[in-house]
């Protein structure tokens, strides 16, 4: 922020200096990086990147029910690296108009992204499933809460999920 | 009605997140698939599962929830009950059904709330 007038920045850049422990922020113009280690099958930190996500777009104080949109994706992203995916990043991109969540891990990827989208389909082993996860329905929720998505994967390297919310548009979710 | 009021009521029995007591209970959510409770459970509900297990906290957080209500007599792991402490959130405890307990809430008036 050194330097930098306040003035040509939205309000949240009031609210940048927020950084966390193993978060980076980085700031330059007017956009907000933060970056969170995903690790698979890590059960005990599942979420909570998301939360953090969560509580900063809540000092920013964004429209609730976009926060809760973004919430819905992020946290279906997160646990899909942890329980299918190999360790891996979550990317949020925060800009004047638009926000970007982008979720990376080290495989084994997805076969049949298609298929994978299907609602109900789910590979989620049997310990998953028994806490409630592996209904199926994560990647259709995260397209039908985000304003764009792109899944692409690698199989047997990895997989990406990117998401775009544009702030300040109402999206009606059914 | 505050998540206290509920609790004396019925004599529910807090396992954790005491410092939380007094919030407001805003509709309920039965479910035991996190994303359907993730998508659908309404903002400042309680939400009544059989999952006992350390993510549901991080759903209920998410959810802006009241309290978890944990009920057919199971009992939460160790690590969500700490879990729960950490985020001030009431973590209850009810020894029959959640169709029972569902019931008893609308009787109170504390009906299913259209998710916001
Ligand atoms: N990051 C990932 N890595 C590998 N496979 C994935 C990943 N994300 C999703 N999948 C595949 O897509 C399926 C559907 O995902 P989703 O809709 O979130 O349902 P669920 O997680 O409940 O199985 C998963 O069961 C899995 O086979
Ligand atoms: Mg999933």
């Amino acid at each position: 922020m050194r330097g930098v007038d306040l003035y040509d920045h939205p309000p949240y850049a009031r609210n940048l200096a927020d950084g966390g422990s193993n978060q980076t922020v980085c700031r330059y113009m007017a956009s907000l990086k933060k970056f969170f280690f995903i690790k698979a099958r890590d059960f005990v930190h599942a979420g909570e990147a998301s939360i953090h996500i969560q509580n900063l777009l809540k000092s920013m104080h964004l429209d609730p029910a976009l926060i809760r949109r973004i919430a819905i994706c992020s946290y279906e992203g997160e646990m899909n690296a942890v329980i299918h995916g190999g360790d891996g990043i979550l990317n949020v991109n925060i800009e004047s108009n638009r926000l970007t969540l982008e979720i990376i891990d080290e495989g084994p990827g997805i076969q049949d992204i298609q298929l994978a989208m299907q609602p109900g389909y789910s590979t989620a082993p049997e310990e998953a499933r028994e806490m409630g996860f592996g209904a199926g329905m994560g990647l259709p929720n995260m397209k039908k809460n985000a304003d764009d998505i792109l899944i692409e994967s690698e199989p047997g390297k990895r997989t990406r999920a990117c998401m775009t919310f544009f702030l300040g548009l109402t999206k009606e979710v059914q | 009605m505050r998540v206290n009021e509920f609790v004396e009521f019925f004599n529910l029995k807090v396992i954790a997140g005491e410092q939380g007591l007094d919030r407001e209970i805003r509709g309920g959510y039965c479910g035991d698939l996190l994303s359907d409770v993730m998508a659908n459970a309404p903002v400042g509900c309680i939400w009544l599962t059989i999952q006992g297990h350390l993510n549901i906290v991080a759903v209920a957080v998410l959810r802006e929830m009241a309290a978890i209500v944990i009920t057919g007599g199971r009992e939460p792991d160790e690590e969500t009950v700490q879990k729960a402490d950490q985020e001030h959130l009431p973590l209850l405890k009810w020894p029959h059904s959640a169709f029972d307990l569902a019931g008893r809430l609308y009787v109170l008036g504390v009906g299913a709330a259209p998710t916001p």
